[in-house]
């Protein structure tokens, strides 16, 4: 049984993966955009936010009630459900998905809490392969410095808080995404990511990003994937929805 | 006897659980909707209390994290059958954490109203994949017995009409749409259920009850069994 099931859709999924601070959001964004302005039918999906689960993600957070497992079966559940609903029928219908972190970050966060690489591989053995799957490769001192410049606190599992690592949230955060960090350098090859260098510029990173978009999917993207007509225009560019 | 044997996982160890702590005993109690579960978890209860040893029972989505998540999943209509299956294993997963597995540490007889078989019936007749689910739920410790109450399918129609007298949307399947209105829903799901279980009895050790006895033949088939666990 192979690793997350291969796309025979129309549509691509392209998602982007990095620690807390690499830039990726930013990244995925402008690509959106890019690919947008091409007439083509994109779709955004975010790690975390489905409406079904929020209530429980939301409760289990505020009374620090998550074990290693639940915390990962939550988030296998939240992802299940983008999928079912929005990804996967979205993907048939063949529009371009950017999904802003992907079942790989629960291959690295997850781990890092404590539950083993095969079992968390498996639980997510249903998902879709991406067509195109960006890694933002930075230091860790580059991304702590992007997180405590532009945010005001960092949040308690955010920083790993309830694995006991350091009393200090600053100091647990920083071991907690070193380890993260660790993990996914170790799947680049099991996953074939592509690799960005997240300290070049923020033009640099998105000049390749399109490049390699290009490159990979330009013959699908020039005709199969959904594209708006004359008459459609105002719908493609008016504003995305999220989920 | 298995009574003297400490209880194992299944396949993966849940994080900072010693298994030679969990002194008490773990009682499964399994069956697709209908067959009379609930009566029978309430009877032994009584009578183990009464044995003098201390009980705790507890049954799919009554987890303080995940139950109110689900039951208000399923009011609404977009819940799909992966989400639904993790959502439920999410809820089993902190009802084993922090109910099950501190009640063994304190010697208590845990009585639970179906465990990760019932969560993988309900998977597997909706289509997902065995093993898939086999693996999720494999952090689940190893009951020290786990009785199937097993009926056919048309035993557990004519307790639902008798009994509520009406069909439930999520015991019949509807999110599925097996048939075409909710009693030809119950009939093809509930068997595909029923055959799950059924294939599971043998390799997680089952012990099978003809749930078509009366309350009182089966009540008595239990303590007779679970007797012998002490």
């Amino acid at each position: 049984m192979p690793l997350l099931l291969p796309n025979r859709h129309r549509g691509k999924l392209i998602v982007v993966e990095g620690i807390d601070g690499s830039g990726k959001s930013t990244q995925l964004s402008l690509l959106s955009q890019w690919l947008r302005a091409q007439c083509l039918a994109v779709a955004f999906s975010e790690w975390n936010s489905s409406p079904l689960v929020r209530e429980t993600t939301k409760r289990g957070k505020k009374k620090n009630m998550f074990t290693p497992v639940t915390f990962s079966l939550i988030h296998a559940t939240d992802f299940a459900d983008r999928l079912e609903r929005y990804i996967v029928p979205l993907v048939k219908a063949g529009a371009v998905v950017c999904a802003d972190r992907y079942a790989y970050t629960a291959f690295a966060r997850d781990v890092v809490r404590g539950v083993s690489r095969r079992w968390v591989r498996n639980l997510y053995r249903f998902a879709l392969r991406p067509n195109l799957a960006f890694y933002f490769r930075v230091p860790l001192e580059v991304a702590i410095g992007r997180i405590l410049g532009g945010r005001n606190a960092i949040k308690f599992y955010e920083a790993g808080m309830d694995m006991g690592l350091s009393r200090n949230v600053e100091e647990s955060f920083r071991i907690f995404q070193g380890r993260i960090l660790d993990e996914y350098e170790a799947m680049i090859q099991e996953l074939g990511f592509h690799v960005i260098d997240a300290t070049g510029s923020i033009e640099e990173q998105q000049q390749q990003m399109r490049d390699i978009v290009t490159r990979e999917l330009g013959d699908s993207l020039r005709n199969g994937v959904l594209r708006a007509g004359r008459g459609d225009l105002d719908a493609a560019q008016a504003a995305p929805r999220i989920l | 006897m298995l009574l003297k044997q400490p209880l194992e996982f299944y396949s993966e160890p849940l994080a900072g659980v010693d298994r030679a702590e969990l002194q008490g005993k773990l009682i499964v109690i399994e069956g697709p909707d209908s067959v009379g579960r609930s009566t029978q978890v309430a009877r032994l209860r009584t009578w183990l209390e009464h044995q003098g040893h201390a009980v705790l029972d507890t049954g799919l989505a009554r987890g303080a994290l995940a139950g109110k998540g689900i039951s208000q999943a399923k009011e609404g209509n977009t819940l799909g059958p992966i989400t639904m299956t993790l959502f439920y294993a999410t809820d089993f997963a902190d009802r084993l954490e922090n109910e099950i597995v501190p009640a063994l540490r304190a010697g208590f007889v845990v009585l639970t109203d179906r465990y990760i078989f019932s969560l993988m019936a309900r998977a597997i007749a909706r289509g997902e994949d065995r093993a898939w689910i086999e693996r999720v739920a494999s952090f689940a410790v190893v009951p020290h017995a786990i009785y199937y109450l097993r009926a056919e399918v048309r035993d557990l129609v004519s307790r639902v009409v008798l009994g509520r007298g009406a069909f439930d949307h999520w015991e019949s399947g509807m999110d599925m749409r097996f048939g075409a209105d909710m009693h030809d829903s119950f009939v093809k799901y509930q068997s595909r259920v029923i055959l799950a279980l059924d294939r599971m009895a043998k390799r997680y050790n089952f012990v099978v009850i003809d749930a078509t006895k009366t309350p009182d033949q089966i009540f008595r088939e239990l303590q007779r069994s679970i007797g012998k666990l002490f």
